[in-house]
C-alpha cells in the first residue's frame, strides 16, 4: 500500500512538472550559452559594426565602464528583443573592448528587482532593462540607487506624472515601421484581405495594429483587415490557431506583433505553403527569415519590421560612457535614425512594393504622413483617407 | 522506543540524502557544461548569505512557498493530492488585492479582511474539487488541474477588463493593506522582505496544531491513513475530504494573498502559471508533510531560486541548471524507495560483520 502510494505521489509529481512546463512554453528552446548567445544574429551584427564605424571617432577603448542588462522572462536567446539587445551590448563590447558587458536572465517575474538591484550594487555604470514588464520594478530600484544610471527599452518610467532623473526611457516608433509593412501586404495581397495577429493587448502592441492597418488602407481603403489577440506572447499553439483561422476566412497575409506566439504563424505558413496556397506572414522585431519561416521551396516570411533594440542600446550605451547619460529623457527611434523599418531580407517583396515603401518612408519623414498609433487616432486617419 | 527515534531519524536522512544528490548531479552537469562547480556553488551559496539584502530576498521568495507547502502537506494528511494550488493562490492574490484596492479601512481591519478574502477565495477553489470528490467520486488530481487553468484566465480576465492601472497590472493596494513593512525592508538594506514571513512562520504553527493537536484533526489524518477504517469508526469521511479540500485551499490563498499584499502590492496580468503553487508540491514532499520541514524546504527552494540569479551573473552558470537541481532532488526524495532499499542493505551487512 505504502509503495503503491510512492508510486503515485511520484507519478503526480512528474505529471505536475510536466503540466507546469507546459505553462511557460517560452522556456523550450532557452539554452543560454554566455559566449555565443546568437548564432542567427551574426549577419545584423556585421552589418552594424560597419555601420557605426564611421561615428566612432576615437572614444577611447571604454576601460572600466561597464553596461549591463537584465533580461525578462523571454530569456536571451528569445529571437526578440532581448536577443536584440544583447547583440548591441556585444558589438559595444566589440567596439570598446575594455568595457564590461554582461546580461542577466530572468526565469520569472520576481527575479526583475533582485537582478537589477544585483547590478546596481555591483557598480554597473547603465543598466538596461529589457521590455516594460519590468517598469515597476525599475522605478524602485532606481529610486533606491539614485546614484546608478538605468534604463528601459519600450515603456516610460513615470511616478507622478513625471519621468525619473536616473532612468532614460527607450522607446521606438512601431508604428512607423508598422505602417511600411502594412503598405507592403496590401501591395501584395491576392484575395484583399490581410490579417494582424497581436500578444497581449496593450497600448504597446496598438501601435504595431493602428500602424499596420494604416499602411494597408492608405494603398487601398477597400483592403479589409482582421485583427486578433492571442492575449499571449508565448503561446505558439494558440498563434498556429488563429493564423489556421485567418487563412481560412480568406486572409493571404498575416503580420504578427505577438512574440513566442507568432512562432505559430509561421508553423501555419509553411503547413499552407506545403499544400500549394500562396500565403505569406510578416515577421517582427528582428529580421525573422533569417531564422524562421524556411521550407523546402522557400521562405513564407515576405518580410520583417525590425526594431533596432540592439542600435538603441548600443547607443545610450556609448552617449553614458561619453558622459551624456540620457537620464530622464524619453527617446524615441524612428525611421529617422534607423530605428525602426524593413528588414534587410526582402527577396520575397516585388520591386515594385519596395519603390512604395521608400516614397512613404519619405513621405512620413517629411510629415506628409503622421501615423496613427491608437485606435482613436486610427478611426481619424481613415476617415480622412 | 529505538525504533521510533530510529524512524525519525530516517525521516531526516532520506530528504538530506537526496539534497546532496541532487547538488551532486548539479555539479557533474556543471562540469560537463564547462562549468566550475566549485566557483558555481559558493556563488550560489554568496547570492543568499552575501548580502543581507540577497538574504532578506530568499526570505520574502519562501513566504508563499511555505504556505503552498502547507497546503499541498495538508491535503496530503487526508489522502488526496491538491495539485490545484497554483490556482488557488492565484485566487487568494487576485481577491486580497481586490479588497486592499477597493475597501478603504483602518489597518487593523483592512489588512485581516485582505488576507481573510484571499484565504476564502483559496479555499472556494480547493472547495470545488472537494465536493466533487466527496459527492461524484470524480478525481481530485484531474479537477485541481483543470481548476489552475480557469483561475489564470478568470484573474487575468477581470485584470485585463475592470481592473488594469498601467501596462499589466492593477493599481497598488491601499497602504492600510499592505504588508510591506518599512523596518523589515530597512534592516535588509532595501529587500522586498515583509511581515508575511512572520505569518508564514505561525501559519507552520497552525498547521501542525490544528492537524496533531485537535479531534478534527485526528480525523483528517486518520481519513488520511485507511478512508474505510475511518468510515468504519464513524467520521464522516466525505466531510473530512472537503473540509481538507477548503483548509487546503485557505493555505493556498493566503500564500497568494502575501505575494499580493506584500512582495507587489499588486496583482498583474499572468502570461503563465507563477509556478509557487507546483513548487510548493516539492516543499511538501521533501518536507515530508511536515511544518519544521516544509519551513526547511521552503527555505532551500527560496535560497535556490534567489542564489541562481548569483550563479549566473558571478559564475556564469546558467539559471535552468538550478531548476535542473530542483528537479533532481525532488526525483530523489520521490525515490525514497531506493534510498531506503540501499540504506537497509548497507545496514544489514554491517550488522552482518
Amino acid at each position: 500500500m505504502k509503495k503503491r502510494f510512492m508510486m503515485l505521489v511520484s507519478s503526480v509529481v512528474a505529471a505536475g512538472t510536466l503540466l507546469a512546463a507546459c505553462g511557460e512554453g517560452n522556456n523550450e528552446d532557452t539554452t543560454p550559452v554566455n559566449n555565443d548567445a546568437n548564432g542567427g544574429n551574426e549577419i545584423t551584427e556585421n552589418e552594424e559594426n560597419n555601420n557605426n564605424d564611421g561615428n566612432n571617432e576615437a572614444t577611447g577603448d571604454g576601460e572600466g565602464f561597464s553596461s549591463k542588462m537584465v533580461t525578462d522572462t523571454g530569456g536571451v536567446d528569445d529571437r526578440s528583443f532581448n536577443e536584440s539587445a544583447w547583440a548591441g551590448l556585444q558589438m559595444f563590447g566589440d567596439d570598446y573592448p575594455e568595457a564590461e558587458v554582461e546580461y542577466i536572465q530572468s526565469n520569472d517575474a520576481s527575479d526583475y528587482a533582485p537582478n537589477l538591484n544585483r547590478l546596481a550594487r555591483d557598480g554597473t555604470d547603465i543598466t538596461f532593462a529589457i521590455g516594460f514588464l519590468m517598469e515597476d520594478d525599475i522605478r524602485t530600484v532606481a529610486q533606491q540607487n539614485e546614484d546608478q544610471n538605468f534604463a528601459i527599452v519600450d515603456t516610460v518610467v513615470m511616478e507622478d506624472d513625471e519621468t525619473i532623473s536616473n532612468i532614460a526611457n527607450i522607446t521606438f516608433a512601431e508604428h512607423e515601421g508598422s505602417f511600411l509593412v502594412g503598405a507592403v501586404a496590401a501591395m501584395h495581397s491576392e484575395t484583399d484581405h490581410v490579417g494582424f495577429i497581436g500578444g497581449v493587448e496593450s497600448d504597446l502592441i496598438k501601435k504595431f495594429e493602428s500602424g499596420f492597418k494604416a499602411g494597408v488602407k492608405y494603398v487601398d481603403p477597400d483592403m479589409e483587415v482582421t485583427v486578433q489577440y492571442a492575449q499571449d506572447f508565448n503561446d505558439a499553439s494558440r498563434g498556429q490557431q488563429i493564423a489556421d483561422t485567418m487563412y481560412g476566412n480568406g486572409v493571404d497575409i498575416i503580420y504578427h506583433a505577438a512574440g513566442g506566439t507568432g512562432n505559430g504563424l509561421f508553423t501555419e505558413a509553411i503547413d499552407r505553403a506545403r499544400n500549394g496556397e500562396n500565403v505569406w506572414a510578416i515577421g517582427v522585431d528582428q529580421d525573422q527569415a533569417l531564422t524562421e519561416g524556411e521550407w523546402d521551396e522557400g521562405n513564407v516570411i515576405l518580410t520583417s519590421m525590425v526594431k533596432r533594440v540592439d542600435q538603441a542600446v548600443y547607443q545610450v550605451s556609448e552617449d553614458t560612457m561619453n558622459g551624456n547619460f540620457p537620464g530622464g529623457e524619453v527617446l524615441e527611434f524612428g525611421l529617422e535614425d534607423d530605428g525602426v523599418g524593413i528588414a534587410e531580407t526582402r527577396d520575397n517583396v516585388s520591386d515594385e512594393a519596395i519603390e512604395a515603401v521608400e516614397e512613404y518612408e519619405a513621405m512620413i519623414l517629411n510629415g506628409e504622413i503622421e501615423v496613427p498609433q491608437t485606435d482613436d487616432e486610427y478611426e481619424e486617419f481613415e476617415s480622412s483617407l | 522506543m529505538g525504533n521510533i527515534f530510529k524512524d525519525k531519524l530516517f525521516g531526516l536522512v532520506v530528504p538530506l540524502i537526496a539534497i546532496g544528490f541532487g547538488f551532486l548531479a548539479g555539479g557533474v552537469i556543471m562540469l560537463l557544461s564547462g562549468n566550475n562547480p566549485i566557483d558555481g556553488y559558493v556563488a550560489l551559496m554568496q547570492g543568499v548569505f552575501g548580502e543581507v539584502y540577497y538574504f532578506g530576498e530568499t526570505l520574502q521568495r519562501m513566504t508563499p512557498l511555505i504556505f503552498s507547502g502547507l497546503a499541498v502537506a495538508f491535503a496530503f494528511r487526508t489522502g488526496l493530492l491538491n495539485i490545484g494550488v497554483e490556482g488557488q493562490l492565484i485566487v487568494g492574490w487576485f481577491v486580497s488585492v481586490f479588497v486592499g484596492i477597493v475597501i478603504e479601512a483602518p489597518m487593523i481591519i483592512h489588512l485581516p479582511l485582505a488576507i481573510l478574502a484571499g484565504a476564502l477565495a483559496g479555499a472556494l477553489w480547493g472547495f470545488v474539487p472537494g465536493i466533487l470528490k466527496a459527492k461524484f467520486q470524480v478525481h481530485e488530481v484531474i479537477v485541481t488541474i483543470m481548476m489552475n487553468y480557469i483561475a489564470m484566465h478568470v484573474v487575468n480576465h477581470f485584470i485585463r477588463n475592470f481592473m488594469l492601472e498601467s501596462g499589466q497590472r492593477t493599481a497598488f493596494i491601499n497602504d492600510s493593506a499592505s504588508l510591506s513593512s518599512d523596518f523589515l525592508t530597512s534592516i535588509t538594506d532595501f529587500s522586498r522582505l515583509h511581515w508575511g514571513f512572520l505569518i508564514a512562520v505561525a501559519a507552520c504553527f497552525v498547521m501542525w496544531f490544528i492537524l496533531w493537536k485537535t479531534k478534527k484533526g485526528f480525523e483528517l489524518r486518520s481519513v488520511g491513513y485507511n478512508k474505510h477504517a475511518s468510515s468504519y469508526a464513524g467520521m464522516n469521511v466525505n466531510m473530512n475530504i472537503i473540509l481538507s479540500m477548503s483548509v487546503s485551499g485557505a493555505f493556498a490563498g493566503i500564500g497568494g494573498a502575501m505575494v499580493g499584499l506584500g512582495t507587489y502590492n499588486y496583482a498583474n496580468i499572468l502570461p503563465s502559471f507563477t509556478n509557487l503553487g507546483f513548487d510548493g508540491i516539492a516543499v511538501a514532499l521533501l518536507g515530508s508533510s511536515t511544518s519544521i520541514g516544509i519551513f526547511l524546504s521552503a527555505f532551500l527552494f527560496g535560497g535556490l531560486k534567489e542564489g541562481a540569479n548569483n550563479m549566473q551573473s558571478q559564475a556564469g552558470v546558467a539559471p535552468e541548471l538550478v531548476e535542473i537541481i530542483i528537479a533532481l532532488i525532488i526525483f530523489f526524495v520521490a525515490s525514497s524507495y531506493l534510498i531506503r532499499w540501499i540504506y537497509s542493505r548497507l545496514q544489514s551487512k554491517k550488522e552482518g560483520k
